[in-house]
């Protein structure tokens, strides 16, 4: 099955060519490639689908190395994005090992290894060590580094194209930039899916930081089978709005029935908790189907993986919790059920299925709602021709460089100038500017604020000779407890009274749950006793309708590239054939009743309809774009006069109200909103607190964890958001809020796309006065009063409170007669 | 920095867009920014200061933005420059620490001297700052009587329908979170229960406790009002009534 290697391709030695040939095996040209970059010494990246033995290919040059000339000490470090992809990983590696008796100690690090072996670890460290991005930073903050890691000649990072971009990927290239520093020999080998811009990868890998630098191989597998993409063509009435696409159940079940073993993905665990519940509720069979959320309890989620390895179950629902992880043989058909969002998520998840790489993945789309039709059209077709999705990446965090200098700081004095030119050879870090970085260290120092109120109180000394140290050692057990860059919202434990813990939901909607509800989690359907310190209490079973958990940022916004697609194929009828017929006819009307909006032009429509008018503007650009979009339209047509009322936005479309009629469609969608009216909003906006919060935890200004805390259990740390109004107040431009504004910039706010959007469009807008509602707006118009927008709380809601309030109780409002004019 | 509260007429004419109430009698205004004013007295109360918490997280290695003090002096300053009371009542843990009141920066320091020099000055003494500040002027009391209110940092340990006279009292931060269709909207609050009343935290680094928690829920019984800071002005709702309201929202988040 696998294919024969080129001729001009070194040969496996007699020991590993004989093991191959005892399994069977002929070795893959890319498994060969990349002994050949390692034989040269030379930094590769391999590029290949599951399923192409992409982790043996990794390991092959350092088990030979290691088998040829043994040795002892640290040899390769294997770094994961998931602790238990490390810990299966060293399972597979242990097979050869153990087959052909080769002299390798192989052992995990992870946050769950206890202190002791990690001790020995850092004394007498294994041949190969498989840990992950916050573990070798542990490890590099530690003085007697440098002997544990001194033999090291081959560093490993696995799923690259799932860290590069982001924070977590940001800290360990700040973590190789120190490891070049300490062994520059060791040679660094990445292992990725397929990906848009594998330029990107390659500097990431680069010891300069630069996809030119040349020193990094590109080893590329062979591609798979193609995958089969079938969209479900619903029996049932295809669902005008929502994201839950319920009414598809009973042909869901149907699928699972007639598979082996099918993974169910979805988008939020919300709509993973109905989905499992509305499968369980038609498993006349009882099939053994299981539920992986992020928010269920580790050892929950291991057991279904492990149930899921066995091949004891039949399904499992799950969200991005397995997007990542050990290849599962047997897994062999993938259901996504609402908007994939993206194609290179979907070809990840489809991945999951088959991994034969002769043999096709089937995958089956399952749209929740008329939009989610095009979306999952333009998505399959994303997949056959293999157009993926690839923003490029944004420039490294600061918040992240600041946890990076006080890791370095507790490992060994440093200088200024040394610590800069390592940070830049690493890609993320290429483009910083100096006066960056100073700002960063002077954070870390001293608090770097204005006022030097804080210099008796600093946490790096600097010395006569210009180096920087850790003023007290008592730091370093603080920056040891705080390590990490992924900032969960303040969560509750779910726990049975007496009994175990299932997982932990968001606090917020605890706030909400009076004892005797019930809500749904883990699959099942609990009764809430009480609130027990950071611990819901809760009962199996209960009455009255459940609530369901609701998530914060759970949700992705539809990808650039995604969304292109959609608006081509909406302008072009000749693609629609492909579409169902329902959906045909709703195109048709709307090209009847207003116009299509084309690829090039933004439409935007405005109809008067009960009393206000509306205004509705295709502008495909992702929800959060489109959040920061409403905000900033509500102010202009409050400058307009025309009085607006609200706004909705889903990944597609926008629509805003008002009691006045809208008419000047360029003035509403000029660039300069991007201007002083976003600078006013972003001040007051939630979303910008919420990035304070991330950037305050990750640059160490706020502590997670802290000595003493699990004894005390007292709360030390100070809100946030009060932090974030004193700064902004009196020091606007220090360098935690520079970085706040970036990252809400490309994250929460993506005011990135939403410049593009209005560039784009600008001058080529199709204005549309119509009548009433157009055939097109009709989804967005049934969001409007049922939408959960994340997080604006504070942006303007206060009125929003207050009319609930008074419409849900009247008799709240204050009776006392000397205040009428009270607010309620 | 200039903390001088601006004087004239015109500010003693502005409306205060606070909450009226009667407590024991005495009737009261729960101030948009936390303060409570008794007019007929003359008299502003204020809770939890926390001066230098900022500092004091620095001392171990913490550093906050340090700019906490001035920006709780500054706004004290406006609302005493707007209301001109004849005597200001401190309820304790006025400084985050006992080293708190030497640690005070210069202009802070000044600041506070000419807030003090306009008025009585009353140091309630609390948990945080069981000891007088140093180096500061003011009169220093474990509680102070007045009228027919008693003022002190902590609330006694017992049900509000047993609270002898008037009680207004700091300690406990109250805050609360108004469940809204679009997210919930957290503030600090006055809470009051019969003729009990705790004051809102007013530091600038002060946090909040929930007012559904248990400390707190044992001190305001069953059924307590709570005047919520909104920006300009003050929400006044119940808490029974926000719990309903919590439980219905929850609701109206399935999908």
């Amino acid at each position: 099955m696998p294919d024969a290697p080129p001729p001009s391709a070194p040969s496996l030695p007699a020991l590993f060519g004989g093991w191959f040939a005892a399994k069977g095996w002929q070795p893959h040209a890319h498994q060969l490639d990349m002994l050949a970059a390692a034989a040269a010494g030379r930094n590769a990246l391999l590029i290949a689908p599951t399923g192409g033995g992409k982790t043996l290919a990794g390991f092959l040059p350092s088990l030979i190395e290691l088998a040829e000339r043994p040795r002892e000490g640290l040899h390769t470090l294997y770094i994961s994005p998931l602790k238990a992809l490390a810990v299966d990983i060293r399972r597979n590696v242990e097979v050869p090992v153990a087959e052909l008796r080769l002299p390798i100690r192989i052992e995990t690090r992870t946050g769950d290894t206890p202190q002791v072996r990690r001790e020995r670890q850092r004394r007498r460290p294994p041949h190969m060590l498989m840990t992950t991005p916050e573990s070798l930073s542990l490890i590099l903050s530690y003085p007697d580094v440098p002997q544990m890691v001194g033999g090291l000649r081959c560093i490993i990072v696995d799923e690259l194209h799932a860290l590069a971009g982001t924070k977590r990927g940001d800290l360990l290239s700040l973590a190789l930039a120190r490891l070049q520093t300490l062994v520059p020999k060791a040679r660094r080998v990445g292992l990725s899916a397929t990906v848009a811009h594998p330029a990107e990868l390659l500097a990431w890998l680069s010891r300069r930081g630069r996809a030119d630098a040349g020193d990094v191989a590109l080893v590329e597998g062979r591609a798979g089978a193609r995958a089969e993409v079938e969209i479900l063509e619903t029996r049932e009435r295809l669902p005008w709005a929502g994201h839950m696409a319920l009414h598809a159940l009973d042909e869901v079940m149907a699928r699972i029935k007639g598979a082996g073993t099918t993974l169910v993905f979805v988008n939020t665990r919300a709509q993973a908790e109905l989905v499992f519940q509305g499968l369980w509720r038609i498993n006349e069979d009882n099939l053994p189907i299981a539920l992986h959320h992020g928010s269920l309890s580790v050892e929950q989620r291991r057991k279904v993986e492990a149930a899921m390895a066995a091949g004891k179950l039949r399904a499992v629902v799950a969200t991005s919790s397995l997007d990542l992880g050990i290849d599962w043989a047997a897994v062999d058909l993938v259901v996504q059920v609402g908007a994939p969002k993206g194609v290179s998520r979907l070809v990840q998840r489809i991945g999951r299925a088959n991994h034969r790489l002769d043999q096709p993945s089937r995958a089956l789309l399952v749209p929740a709602n008329r939009f989610e039709v095009l979306e999952c059209r333009a998505a399959a077709d994303g997949v056959r021709e293999m157009t993926l999705d690839g923003a490029p990446s944004p420039p490294g965090g600061l918040d992240v460089l600041a946890q990076h200098i006080l890791g370095m700081a507790c490992a060994a004095p440093f200088t200024a100038d040394d610590l800069y030119a390592e940070v830049t050879s690493a890609a993320p870090y290429a483009g910083l500017a100096r006066s960056d970085f100073d700002d960063v260290l002077a954070f870390v120092a001293t608090g770097g604020y204005a006022l030097a109120a804080y210099d008796r109180y600093h946490r790096l000394a600097r010395s006569d000779a210009g180096t920087y140290e850790l003023a007290n050692k008592g730091f370093a057990q603080r920056y040891r407890m705080n390590v990490g860059t992924i900032v969960e919202s303040t969560m509750v434990k779910v726990q049975l009274r007496g009994g175990r813990r299932l997982g932990e939901v968001e606090e917020y909607f605890v706030n909400g749950l009076l004892p005797g509800d019930t809500f749904m989690f883990a699959g099942e359907l609990l009764t809430f006793v009480g609130l027990k310190e950071t611990t819901a209490v809760c009962t199996r079973g209960g009455l009255g309708e459940p609530k369901v958990p609701v998530y914060g940022g759970g949700r992705l916004p539809l990808s650039t590239h995604l969304a292109d697609r959609v608006r081509a194929m909406l302008a072009d009828p000749s693609l629609w054939p492909l579409l169902p017929a329902a959906v045909q006819e709703w195109l048709r009307l709307q090209r009847w009743r207003s116009v299509l909006p084309r690829a090039d032009r933004l439409l935007v429509e405005t109809f008067p309809r009960g009393g206000k008018w509306f205004l509705v503007a295709y502008t495909f650009a992702g929800r959060n774009a489109h959040q920061t979009l409403g905000m900033l339209l509500t102010r202009r047509l409050e400058r307009a006069g025309v009085q607006p009322l609200g706004f909705v936005a889903t990944d597609y479309v926008i629509a805003a109200w008002s009691l006045g009629e809208p008419t000047d469609m360029d003035g509403l969608f000029d660039e300069d909103m991007l201007g002083d009216d976003l600078e006013a909003w972003m001040a007051e906006s939630s979303l910008l607190r919420r990035t304070f919060r991330n950037v305050a935890v990750i640059a160490g200004l706020i502590e997670r964890r802290h000595p003493g805390q699990e004894k005390s259990g007292k709360q030390v740390t100070v809100n946030s958001d009060l932090i974030y109004d004193v700064l902004r107040r009196h020091e606007p431009g220090h360098v935690l809020l520079r970085a706040t504004r970036n990252d809400a910039a490309r994250g929460l706010t993506d005011i990135g796309r939403l410049a593009d959007l209005l560039a784009r469009v600008r001058g080529r807008i199709d204005h549309r006065r119509l009548d009433r509602v157009s055939p097109l707006a009709v989804p967005i118009l049934l969001e409007v009063g049922r939408e959960q927008v994340y997080g604006s709380a504070m942006d303007a809601l206060l009125e929003e409170a207050e009319a609930l309030i008074r419409e849900a109780m009247p008799e709240l409002v204050d009776q006392d007669p000397a205040q009428p004019g009270l607010p309620l | 920095m200039s903390l001088r509260p601006p004087g004239g007429y015109l500010a003693r004419m502005s409306e205060s867009s606070g909450h009226r109430f009667h407590l024991n009698g005495a009737e009261l205004v729960a101030e948009p920014d936390g303060c409570l004013w008794w007019p007929a007295r003359g008299l502003l109360a204020v809770a939890d200061l926390h001066l230098e918490k900022g500092s004091a997280g620095a001392v171990r290695g913490q550093l906050l933005p340090p700019y906490d003090s001035r920006e709780t002096l500054l706004r004290l300053a406006r609302t005493v420059g707007r209301l001109r009371p004849r005597r200001i009542v401190c309820l304790g843990d006025s400084f985050h620490d006992l080293g708190g009141a030497s640690r005070l920066g210069e202009e802070e320091r000044a600041a506070l001297h000419a807030l003090m020099a306009g008025c009585h000055w009353v140091w309630v003494l609390g948990n945080h700052d069981p000891a007088p500040p140093r180096g500061l002027a003011g009169e220093v009391v474990p509680e102070w009587v007045e009228g027919a209110l008693c003022f002190r940092h902590e609330a006694a340990a017992c049900p509000p329908r047993q609270v002898a006279g008037g009680e207004v009292s700091g300690h406990y931060h109250p805050k609360i979170t108004l469940p809204g269709r679009h997210g919930s909207v957290r503030g600090r609050c006055f809470a009051r229960a019969g003729n009990r009343l705790i004051l809102p935290a007013y530091g600038a680094y002060a946090g909040g406790l929930d007012v559904f928690s248990p400390p707190l829920a044992r001190l305001l019984g069953r059924s307590a009002e709570v005047y919520v800071l909104a920006g300009q002005r003050v929400l006044a709702v119940r808490t029974d009534a926000v719990r309903r309201l919590a439980g219905l929202d929850a609701a109206r988040a399935l999908p």
